[in-house]
C-alpha cells in the first residue's frame, strides 16, 4: 500500500519508519494499561534510534566518497560508544569502562583485522563498516552480559569468595567459579545464534544480500561466516572481560573491593 | 606467656562511620579470647581486620611482634585462619575442602592427615562424603577442619554457632574446646554470653566499636550481667 502512496524511495522509507513507530507506541500504550510505564522511554528510544541511524546513513554516504582510513575511524568510534554503553550495566564494578573498552577493542578488533587480512571481509568501506559494526555490537552485548553476571555472581557468593581468601588463596583462585559461570552465561546468546541459524531465524544480512540480487546459497554461507565471526569475537571479548575484571574487584591487599 | 597478636589502636571507618574505634589489646599464645557485645558493636568487623579481610583505617596488628602489613597477605591468612558465621563449603567432597588450603601452598594432604583432621572435629570417615549431604553442624565442623589444615597460629571464629540448632551448637563448641586444648590460640566472637562463659579464658567487651572492658571471664561477664 505504501509503495503506491510514496513512489519516492526516501519518502517511502520515512513512511515505513512511521508505521513501525506507531506499532511500537501501541505496544507502549498496551503496557501502560497494565501499569508498566515505558511509553516515554519508547518514544525517546524511537526518535533517538531513527536520528542515529539516519545520521549513520549520511556518514556512510560521505564515507563512500572518502578515503579508506575513515572506516577505521568509524569503527574506533563505535568501540568507544560500545564500551560506554556496556560499562553502564555494571556501575558498581570498579573500572568497568576500561575493562569494557579494552575487551571490546581487542575482542572485535582482532577478529575484524584478521578476517579482513584473510579476505573473509571485503576491505571496502561499504563492507567493512557494516560487518564490523555487527561484530562490535555483539561483542558489546556479550561484554555487558559478562560484567553484569560477574557482578551478581560475586555479590551472591561473597561468603564463598572470602572463605577461600581466608584460607590463603590467591584472588583469581577465589573467584574462579564466578568467572567461569559469567563466561558461560555471556556466550549463551552468541551460541544460540549459531545453533539456531536458519532454523529459528534468517538474519538481516542474508535477507539483504538476497534482496540485492546475490545468490541465496552464497548469502547463506556468508551469513554463517558472519555469525561464526561474531561468536569468535564474543568469546574473545568475554574471555578478556572476565580476566580483566577479576583483578579489579580486589584491593592491593587482596580484599574484596566490590560494594557490599 | 608470650603475646601472639597485638592490636594497636585499630580503627576502621566506613562511609564516615567508625565501626571499630581505637582498639588496643593483646592475645596471648594458647589463649581463647571471647569478644562479646550487642549487635552492631563491631565484633565481626574487628575480627575481619585481624586477617586483613578488611583494611584498618588506622592502627595495626603485630603478629609475633611483626607488623602484619609487612607479611604477604596470603601468608598472613594461612597463619591467622578464620571460620565464618555460616559454613561456606566448596562444592565437592569433604576431603576436597580440607585439601584446598594446603593446595594453595603447593602441599597435598595425605589421606591419613585428612582422617586425623576429621577425627579432631568428630567427623571420622567423612572424607569421601559429598558436602551437599552434610547438615549445617557437620558443614561447620568441616570448615573448622579446613581452617586447621593450614596449621594456623591463631584461629578467628566469627559466631560459628549462630546459624546452628542447639545440638549442632554443642558439637561445634566441643570442637572449639578441643582445638583450644591442643594449644591453638583462638579469638571467638559471640553474642551469647553463656557461650563465652563456657568457652573463653578471657573476654573483651565491645560497645559501639569501642573496647569497654577486658579481663578474665568472671570479671567482665559478671559486670555485663549486672548491667543488663
Amino acid at each position: 500500500m505504501l509503495k503506491h502512496l510514496f513512489p519516492n524511495q526516501l519518502a517511502l522509507g520515512f513512511a515505513q519508519a512511521g508505521v513501525t513507530a506507531v506499532l511500537a507506541i501501541v505496544v507502549g500504550l498496551v503496557a501502560r494499561k497494565r501499569g508498566i510505564h515505558i511509553e516515554w522511554e519508547t518514544v525517546v528510544a524511537l526518535i533517538r534510534g531513527l536520528a542515529q541511524i539516519v545520521a549513520v546513513g549520511f556518514i556512510l554516504v560521505l564515507m563512500l566518497r572518502g578515503p579508506q582510513w575513515t572506516s577505521g575511524f568509524m569503527l574506533g568510534a563505535m568501540v568507544i560508544a560500545a564500551g560506554t554503553t556496556s560499562a553502564r550495566r555494571a556501575k558498581k564494578v570498579p573500572g568497568s569502562f576500561e575493562v569494557s573498552f579494552w575487551s571490546i577493542l581487542v575482542g572485535s578488533g582482532s577478529v575484524i583485522a584478521l578476517m579482513t587480512w584473510a579476505g573473509v571481509i571485503d576491505g571496502a568501506i561499504t563492507s567493512i563498516v557494516p560487518v564490523g559494526s555487527m561484530v562490535i555490537a555483539n561483542s558489546m552485548n556479550t561484554n555487558a552480559l559478562a560484567l553484569e553476571r560477574f557482578r551478581s555472581e560475586v555479590e551472591s557468593h561473597i561468603g564463598e569468595i572470602e572463605s577461600a581468601l581466608a584460607l590463603g588463596a590467591a584472588p583469581e583462585i577465589s573467584v574462579s567459579p564466578e568467572v567461569q559461570r559469567s563466561f558461560s552465561a555471556s556466550l549463551i546468546p552468541a551460541l544460540n545464534n549459531l545453533r539456531s541459524l536458519g532454523l529459528v531465524w534468517i538474519p538481516g544480512l542474508m535477507a539483504g544480500m538476497v534482496l540485492s540480487g546475490s545468490s541465496p546459497l552464497y548469502a547463506a554461507i556468508y551469513q554463517f561466516v558472519v555469525i561464526a565471526m561474531i561468536f569468535g569475537s564474543s568469546g574473545l571479548t568475554s574471555l578478556l572481560c572476565t580476566s580483566l575484571i577479576r583483578k579489579r574487584i580486589f584491593t592491593v591487599a587482596e580484599q574484596l573491593a566490590i560494594a557490599r | 606467656m608470650s603475646i601472639l597478636l597485638q592490636l594497636e589502636h585499630l580503627t576502621r571507618t566506613v562511609n564516615g562511620k567508625t565501626i571499630v574505634n581505637d582498639i588496643s589489646l593483646d592475645v596471648n599464645a594458647g589463649d581463647l579470647l571471647g569478644i562479646v557485645g550487642p549487635s552492631g558493636a563491631g565484633k565481626s568487623s574487628l575480627l575481619r581486620l585481624l586477617n586483613r579481610l578488611d583494611e584498618p583505617t588506622s592502627g595495626t596488628v603485630l603478629l609475633e611482634g611483626k607488623d602484619y602489613r609487612e607479611i604477604p597477605t596470603r601468608e598472613l591468612r594461612r597463619r591467622v585462619g578464620m571460620v565464618m558465621q555460616r559454613p561456606f563449603v566448596f562444592p565437592g567432597t569433604v576431603a576436597d575442602n580440607l585439601r584446598f588450603g594446603p593446595q594453595q601452598q603447593g602441599r597435598t594432604l595425605s589421606d591419613d592427615e585428612i582422617e586425623q583432621l576429621l577425627r579432631g572435629v568428630g567427623l571420622a570417615g567423612y572424607a569421601a562424603e559429598d558436602v551437599g549431604h552434610l547438615s549445617g553442624g557437620e558443614a561447620q565442623r568441616v570448615c573448622f577442619a579446613r581452617a586447621l589444615a593450614n596449621q594456623p597460629k591463631v584461629l578467628l571464629l566469627d559466631e560459628p554457632t549462630s546459624a546452628l540448632d542447639e545440638a549442632a551448637k554443642f558439637d561445634v563448641e566441643a570442637v572449639i574446646r578441643k582445638v583450644s586444648e591442643q594449644g591453638v590460640t583462638s579469638v571467638l566472637v559471640t553474642h551469647d554470653l553463656q557461650q563465652a562463659r563456657r568457652l573463653a579464658m578471657r573476654v573483651a567487651q565491645l560497645q559501639a566499636g569501642k573496647l569497654v572492658r577486658i579481663g578474665n571471664v568472671s570479671e567482665v561477664l559478671n559486670v555485663e550481667t549486672s548491667l543488663s
